[in-house]
């Protein structure tokens, strides 16, 4: 374990380091993360304006289904991954992952099933076209010849995220430095421990759910077609159990990464560490029983209408506790404002935006005036975008500096920030008006009446896009050249991480380290 | 080599061509089921390359265990991901209890118009009757003999205590929890280094296994054959055959694993008192698989 990595291609292609595995997740994500923005844009062009200017109805759909997919599974998921192969050995103390081959064969398959999936766009009658939640019929009865590549891509990516969260799951539990009890762990390995075990949970239940799809179009079964005494809203309910938990994974890690860059720029320790710790379980458990408030308008009884309103409005507590908590870190604190700061700051301010649309979206009364409009767009956007693609690009920038031994461009990065900001809320923010004033998601066309709205999203998704290349830039020129970094990077950050040299070693923590904590 | 305690091992092949194999699987069985003629042959090229890593796999991870590679610390992950993968495996199954149990409860007596589904049901299917096991689809209720989903004309349900002794689910449930109990005497006759009695009750375990299958392969014929009872039989057919069939999958599984591990041991005198996971996780995942049975009897069988 003492020499460095190997030469050449085959240094990526049989690795079992969880830095080089990490990174293959990071550029996946980011590809993934341009392939699905490419869609975006394709469908921000059409709803320039009304009329159908640019691809036919079929293909929109596609666009939006490919959309959704890609970005969840393809750009969302992989990038925590990569995230936590490069950091949670790092911040525990240890040598690497705890399974180092599945490691890397958890990394191989995504590049095989993205493959697959979008070699389904060239396929006779096109890709998917069903929307990224696959609701049946559409995606049974009606659904084009390629959904079971679909099926076989998402069976295989969701093997992936189970082998990863296992991994990780194996590797915190069993791999912690001497003296690192639970409770002194960093957030960003608790979270993600939590968010492994709700892929662990929910993973399996969308592979069940696809298989039962595929039995349905190629076998004969009747689970979704009443005509033999299945239901469609059985569909709703198993891919609800499995997307709600989802929804969480592609945000749990997210509040770790945040919870460690808001003390170190604003210099005070986590205002409340176990709260945290409690906070981002009882999430966790919740997103268990909350699944049917997609579905308050499908037809459910009143009583399971009140249960999943009320369910759902619970979880604001400990997401208030999240936000005031941060809150509360930079109060007083002596702040500063590098870009990583930066995106964590407006990650708590547009989150909670997300979260406040989410309330709305939780009243089940109201929700049926909201459902399947724009505003249900805006707030799953303001969660994601501000939520998840921020944190990971705080995190980018913040680890940045300890992966490759360069300082990024601070400049550079901060203009990034800010295209990226007002891009987002020019393109999102209206959402909500043109949804509150009724339009429908994944339509190609619409009544001249939302179309000033539809113009200004279009021209922020635009500007977002444009930030994002920027971004590109800046992490390439990063990596080849640049200021060299110190081992502490920032001033007096908090974690195991910034005890070993940047970049860091091939291999940190042969032996485990000395662990004190400081709260 | 590992200069610390936990061996990480060196650059490997195994996951590539793991990823390799397992696309072509699917790649395979999606263009197999959607009619293309190259697909059987992709599947099966996809299914050898996949089966030849996996036995290259095992027996690294075997031989580096033999070479004293393995410390606690690194034996400990691998017993913690067995345990989370079976709960992965729990879940899956989760999935199809919940939507048995979601017809049986909720959806089929809303199919026939309880609830406040108001007059869509007298509208979609009027005349059908929610019962279970469903004899008659809401296809049938409305158009008879030209109905596309048609249920099954008997069904597997709980014959009375006195015909037990001849339903065969019975005997599936006495032969699985047998097999239980003769796995883990194994497990405690190689933790008190009893060779011999280890392989026969693994044997024994092995065997019952096989039985099991055989008896099942035997009810799905008299299924088809005599019953009518297909998996295009409406939602009971789906749900009877996805769970047992599923179940069947994992006992096969766990049967061929079993298998490896007891052939280890009578040819390659593998495992000691002391270390014994290989065998101890195919033991768990075998417990595992009985356990489901357990509900599937109950919740298919007996209450079906």
């Amino acid at each position: 374990m003492a020499h460095g990595p190997a030469k050449g291609i085959t240094r990526w292609l049989y690795t079992t380091n969880h830095k080089d595995i990490g990174s293959m997740y990071l550029w996946f994500s980011f590809a993934m993360f341009f392939l699905g923005g490419i869609f975006a844009l394709v469908i921000r062009a059409e709803l320039f304006q009304p009329g159908l200017q640019i691809v036919d109805p079929n293909f929109f759909n596609q666009m939006t289904t490919m959309h959704g997919l890609v970005m969840v599974f393809g750009a969302v998921m992989p990038a925590f991954v990569g995230l936590a192969n490069w950091m949670i050995p790092m911040q525990i103390g240890a040598p690497d992952m705890a399974l180092p081959r599945m490691n890397n064969w958890s990394f191989w398959i995504l590049p095989f099933a993205f493959a697959m999936l979008s070699s389904t766009l060239f396929m006779e009658g096109g890709a998917p076209n069903f929307g990224w939640t696959f609701y049946a019929p559409l995606s049974t009865t009606y659904a084009p010849p390629s959904v079971t590549f679909f099926i076989f891509a998402v069976h295989i990516m969701g093997a992936s995220s189970i082998m990863g969260a296992i991994n990780i799951i194996a590797t915190i539990v069993n791999m912690r430095a001497p003296g690192m009890t639970y409770m002194k762990m960093p957030l960003f390995v608790w979270t993600w421990l939590i968010t492994a075990f709700l892929l662990i949970a929910v993973m399996p239940v969308l592979a069940g759910v696809v298989t039962m799809m595929l039995m349905d179009i190629h076998f004969g079964t009747s689970f979704f077609d009443a005509a033999g005494g299945g239901d469609p809203v059985l569909f709703q309910h198993i891919f609800w159990f499995f997307g709600h938990p989802e929804v969480y994974i592609m945000i749990l890690p997210a509040f770790g990464i945040v919870s460690a860059i808001i003390p170190t720029f604003a210099r005070k320790p986590l205002f409340g560490y176990s709260s945290m710790v409690y906070a981002t379980a009882a999430i966790a458990f919740l997103s268990f029983v909350v699944w049917a408030h997609h579905m308050f308008t499908v037809g459910l009884p009143i009583a399971g209408e009140l249960f999943f309103m009320w369910a759902t409005m619970l979880i604001a507590v400990p997401t208030g506790v999240k936000v005031f908590n941060w809150v509360a870190t930079m109060f007083k604190g002596a702040m500063t404002f590098e870009t990583p700061m930066l995106f964590s700051i407006a990650f708590v301010i547009l989150f909670t935006i997300g979260g406040f649309s989410g309330l709305m979206l939780a009243i089940a009364p109201a929700d049926f005036q909201y459902h399947d409009t724009y505003f249900v767009v805006a707030h799953f956007h303001y969660v994601l975008v501000p939520g998840a693609i921020f944190s990971i690009t705080a995190g980018v920038y913040y680890w940045l500096p300890k992966w490759c031994g360069n300082m990024y461009n601070e400049t550079m990065g901060k203009v990034h920030f800010w295209l990226a900001f007002i891009g987002l809320n020019v393109t999102f923010f209206p959402m909500h008006f043109s949804g509150l004033a009724g339009m429908p998601r994944r339509i190609p066309d619409y009544n001249m009446m939302f179309a000033d709205w539809n113009m200004i999203s279009s021209v922020g998704a635009f500007l977002f896009g444009a930030a994002q290349v920027m971004f590109l830039y800046n992490v390439i020129a990063t990596i080849v050249g640049g200021k060299k970094a110190t081992a502490e990077v920032w001033e007096n950050p908090e974690g195991l991480e910034w005890t070993v040299p940047s970049p860091a070693p091939y291999h940190t923590f042969s032996e485990p380290p000395e662990f004190k904590s400081s709260h | 080599m590992s200069g610390g305690t936990y061996y990480v091992p060196e650059q490997s092949r195994l996951p590539i061509w793991a990823s390799f194999g397992l696309f072509l699987t699917v790649f395979g069985a999606a263009n197999w089921i959607n009619g293309s003629s190259a697909g059987p042959w992709l599947f099966f090229a996809g299914g050898l390359t996949f089966a030849a890593v996996l036995w290259n796999w095992f027996s690294i991870v075997i031989s580096e265990n033999m070479a004293g590679l393995n410390s606690p610390q690194l034996k400990h992950s691998y017993v913690i991901g067995m345990g989370w993968f079976i709960f992965s495996e729990v879940m899956f199954f989760a999935a199809f209890f919940g939507a048995l149990f979601y017809i049986r409860t909720l959806a089929l007596p809303w199919l026939a118009g309880e609830g406040d589904g108001g007059a869509s049901s007298e509208l979609l299917w009027p005349g059908f009757e929610a019962q279970w096991p469903l004899m008659t689809t809401p296809d049938m209720a409305v158009n008879g003999e030209e109905a596309l989903r048609k249920g099954p004309e008997q069904s597997m349900s709980w014959p009375g205590f006195g015909a037990l002794l001849g339903w065969l689910p019975f005997w599936n449930t006495v032969i699985l929890l047998s097999s239980s109990v003769t796995v883990h005497f194994a497990h405690t006759a190689i933790k008190n280094n009893n060779r011999k009695q280890f392989n026969i009750m693994l044997g024994v375990t092995v065997l019952l296994g096989f039985i099991f299958l055989i008896l099942q392969a035997e009810e799905y014929i008299h299924a088809y054959q005599e019953l009518g009872l297909t998996l295009e039989s409406g939602i009971y057919g789906s749900t009877f055959f996805m769970l047992t069939g599923f179940h069947g999958a994992h006992v096969t599984m766990g049967t061929v694993m079993l298998l490896i591990m007891w052939l280890r041991s009578v040819l390659k005198g593998h495992f000691k008192p002391d270390d014994n996971f290989g065998f101890e996780a195919a033991s768990w995942y075998w417990h595992f698989v009985d356990v489901v049975w357990v509900g599937l009897f109950f919740a298919v069988y007996v209450f079906g």
